[in-house]
């Protein structure tokens, strides 16, 4: 179902594209595709309404910026009010501190504190790990031995039932560490004890930060959880975890926006170096279950600039090996092909799979080959005959049959521009979008 | 127990009742008394309007096209109003949202959504018959459609062979070994005897922390050390269980992702070699909408027989029980509400639905 949900999105996004007037109707299909995405990701239902709103309003009233497209303009709008949602980016700073692990159970405390033990002993800290889980049986012997592996030394006993006791012994026995990470007990919002036990605790570590740890599958009831922390222990930066499941983690958001703070990492796998720095231009894709955008707007700015293409002229279908020649270069610098096509917001345009048959080293092969050849032979590829291209090959230092490999990509690549002349729908639209790119940014 | 979506589900028939309300338009008492002897022939025998009643039966079955002249000819001779998809747009959009902010899954919400409406639109009302009966029914009938029925573990012990086979599954922290101490506790309450295979050999600690639960409620434990074949462990398991007499096998499993191919192939594995009676999957009353995917992929690849709904306890809403039955199709089995070892409860779908939405008659 969430692979029909990107397309979808997708779509409502292509039909902007082209406008060039903001169109209610097309903005409201926009927004209503958006608050299902972000509805599915788990994101908190009113932060959704207020979100589309913002769009919806921003969207029909903003005069786009001269020389962007309506649908850059809307995407723009989206992209910013999203980020806006991510809250601040909480830093983390590489000096002595003390860190308090808070979340609900079986969110991946423990986990994560062993994780983040080895984060800070990687950036060259001392780190000290306390375990005040008194109450789940094996919860020291889990942070024990994934502690152990790291050789960081962890405090902690089981026969002891009462946390305090435990942070109280552990706190002169790391004095000379400068991260102490102290792993506490799963709770949750309505079990009152164990909300004042965390207060207490947190006044006696006199914890720099509280951080609290949500699980990516966690829905709506984010907020609420999350609220009810803040008000104890004034949380100051939130952790996803189990982000190598399925769920978007929308629930994060919720929490960020309770706690008016920001995501600090996020875990992504069972090993103890699955840990993250938080993106948000990553998070964002995740969330709507489609490309990147402002990388790739970023990336397409960086990589063609417009006179770099004779757009036109390959239009009227003359395709040079002087036009692959750019081409190719303009890819190198955007990173691999698959990769670009994947974060081009376009939908499931189909792209031949022979487009996409040429490795970044067989490409710069290419790029060889075509300098060894005559300015005659790039811009008319069909004098290339077999004496040529032993010359060719002899000259770039490669096999003919590399030569003629090269010519046949040519030729795919010429026999997909034609078919995308045929207007929308075609076969092969990169041209295109370098086109709209080149011109637009 | 999910007191919030209770609540909020209240408001909401309550809303629907307004908003028909409205659509039907006030009744002028003179009108409501005047006779309209020239229509009268054809009537059925419906009892006068005057005497409009809240407890009046449900409205007759039969549909009409909403149309202008139906409402009209409807509202005239019938004395009944015909719903028209404007007339509950509000309170289903209101509906739709209640949903949501509780954690039903956008597609389960959908779905229901659009139960509501196919069962209210053009249907016949009469004019003063309690709408909040009327909504409330359909409300009624779409969640036990969903919610699907119960399932009771110890009648399910009482008829199946022993040592009867129950292998719990999951992804990681919903509570799965928790779980299965709760469980082994309540079939010792209930005079089984039970058995742990300590399947989790993955997860650092997994095995003490059974271990101590195993200790804690008296029941016999079959473990291997970290890292060995979670397979041989549950099969030892089984093996125990047989030449002991004992009642029921309760396996637990590591937490694992359903996207990771190898895992699954593993728990696949599992599932061949002990060959379960019960495939349990364990999931948290919490999660969002991820809960479709994960409850649906955990099926598809080893099977599901059953639910068990954990961490209901920080949860008044009740969203995922609605969404992973829907999705599954199997019954939930029990819920957990907190972490103590009686802190589980068999879950009654009829008694859900009552608790959510008060009063009346089960589900059919």
């Amino acid at each position: 179902m969430l692979d029909k949900l990107g397309p979808s999105l997708k779509d409502a996004i292509k039909k902007l594209a082209g406008k060039t007037v903001i169109d209610r109707a097309a903005v409201e299909e926009l927004v209503r595709d958006l608050q299902r995405a972000l509805l599915q990701a788990d994101v908190n239902v009113k932060l959704v309404m207020h979100l589309s709103q913002r769009i919806k309003q921003r969207s029909l009233e903003e005069e786009p910026p001269k020389g962007m497209s309506v649908r850059e303009h809307v995407l723009r709008i989206v992209y910013q009010e999203l980020v806006n949602l991510m809250g601040t980016t909480a830093e983390v700073a590489l000096g002595p501190q003390t860190i308090l692990m808070a979340g609900l159970q079986g969110s991946g405390k423990t986990t994560t504190t062993a994780k983040l033990a080895r984060f800070f002993q990687k950036k060259g800290l001392r780190v000290g790990v306390i375990c005040a889980d008194t109450f789940r049986p094996g919860a020291f012997e889990q942070l024990r031995t994934l502690c152990d592996r790291i050789n960081v030394p962890c405090f902690g006993d089981p026969n002891e039932s009462d946390a305090l006791a435990i942070i109280r012994a552990a706190l002169p026995k790391f004095a000379g560490s400068e991260v102490i990470i102290i792993d506490t007990q799963g709770r949750h919002a309505l079990e009152e004890d164990l909300i004042d036990e965390i207060i207490r605790i947190n006044d006696l570590s006199r914890a720099t930060h509280r951080w609290l740890v949500i699980d990516a599958a966690l829905g709506q009831q984010a907020s609420e959880q999350a609220r009810r922390f803040h008000e104890a222990i004034d949380i100051d930066g939130v952790i996803v975890t189990k982000m190598d499941g399925t769920a978007k983690g929308g629930g994060a958001l919720s929490a960020v926006s309770e706690t008016q703070s920001g995501i600090v990492f996020i875990g992504s796998g069972e090993t103890i170096e699955d840990l993250e720095r938080f993106d948000p231009d990553g998070f964002i894709s995740r969330l709507l279950g489609m490309g990147d955008l402002r990388m790739l707007i970023e990336r397409a700015e960086e990589a063609v600039s417009p006179e770099e293409f004779d757009v036109n002229a390959m239009m009227k279908g003359k395709f040079t090996l002087r036009d692959m020649y750019k081409q190719l270069e303009a890819l190198n610098r955007m990173g691999p092909l698959k990769q670009i096509m994947s974060m081009l917001p376009l939908g499931n345009l189909q792209i031949p799979d022979d487009a996409y048959d040429i490795t970044s080293t067989k490409m710069a092969r290419y790029k060889v080959i075509m300098d060894s050849m005559t300015p005659e032979e790039l811009d008319d590829p069909a004098v290339i005959g077999s004496s040529r291209i032993h010359r060719i090959a002899r000259g770039a230092g490669v096999a003919p049959e590399e030569v003629r490999d090269l010519i046949k990509y040519y030729k795919v690549m010429q026999r997909a521009l034609k078919g995308m002349r045929g207007g929308a729908g075609g076969k092969f639209n990169m041209q295109r979008m370098m086109k709209k790119f080149g011109r637009t940014q | 127990m999910f007191d919030s979506l209770k609540t909020k589900l209240k408001n909401i028939t309550h809303k629907f009742g307004s908003s028909i309300e409205e659509a039907a338009g006030p009744l002028p008492e003179e009108e409501a008394a005047a006779p309209e002897a020239e229509e009268v022939e054809a009537l059925p025998p419906e009892p006068p309007v005057g005497a409009e009643d809240a407890g009046e039966a449900p409205p007759e079955e039969e549909r009409e096209e909403p149309t202008f002249f139906n409402r009209i000819r409807v509202l005239v001779r019938e004395r009944e109003i015909l719903l028209q998809e404007k007339d509950i747009a509000e309170p289903l959009l209101d509906l739709e949202m209640v949903l949501l902010e509780n954690d039903v899954a956008l597609p389960v919400t959908d779905e229901i959504i659009a139960r509501m409406k196919d069962e209210l639109v053009g249907r016949q009302r009469k004019i003063g018959a309690s709408v909040d009966d009327l909504v409330l029914e359909s409300l009624k009938s779409a969640l036990c459609g969903v919610l699907g029925d119960g399932l009771d573990l110890l009648e399910y012990v009482r008829e199946h062979e022993r040592p009867v086979k129950i292998l719990f599954t999951g992804v990681n922290g919903t509570g799965k070994t928790t779980t299965v101490a709760k469980v082994a506790h309540y079939l010792k309450k209930n005079g089984f005897s039970a058995v742990i295979g300590a399947g989790d050999t993955y997860r650092a600690g997994a095995i003490e922390q059974i271990r101590t639960h195993a200790d804690r409620i008296g029941v016999k434990m079959i473990q291997h050390q970290e890292g060995a074949d979670p397979s041989a462990v549950l099969f030892d398991a089984v093996s125990y269980a047989s030449a002991h007499n004992i009642d029921v096998v309760l396996a637990d499993t590591a937490g694992r992702f359903h996207n990771r191919a190898n895992l699954m192939r593993q728990l696949e594995k599992i599932r061949r070699v002990m060959k379960p009676d019960l495939v349990v999957y364990v999931d948290e009353a919490v999660a969002g909408n991820d809960a479709v995917i994960r409850a649906e992929e955990f099926n598809q690849t080893v099977g599901t027989d059953a639910v068990i709904l954990t961490k209901a306890d920080m949860d008044p809403k009740g969203g995922a029980a609605i969404s992973i039955a829907h999705t599954v199709g199997k019954p939930i089995l029990f819920l957990g509400t907190g972490q103590g070892y009686d802190d589980i409860v068999p879950f009654m779908p009829q008694s859900v639905v009552n608790e959510l939405l008060g009063g009346g008659e089960a589900c059919a």
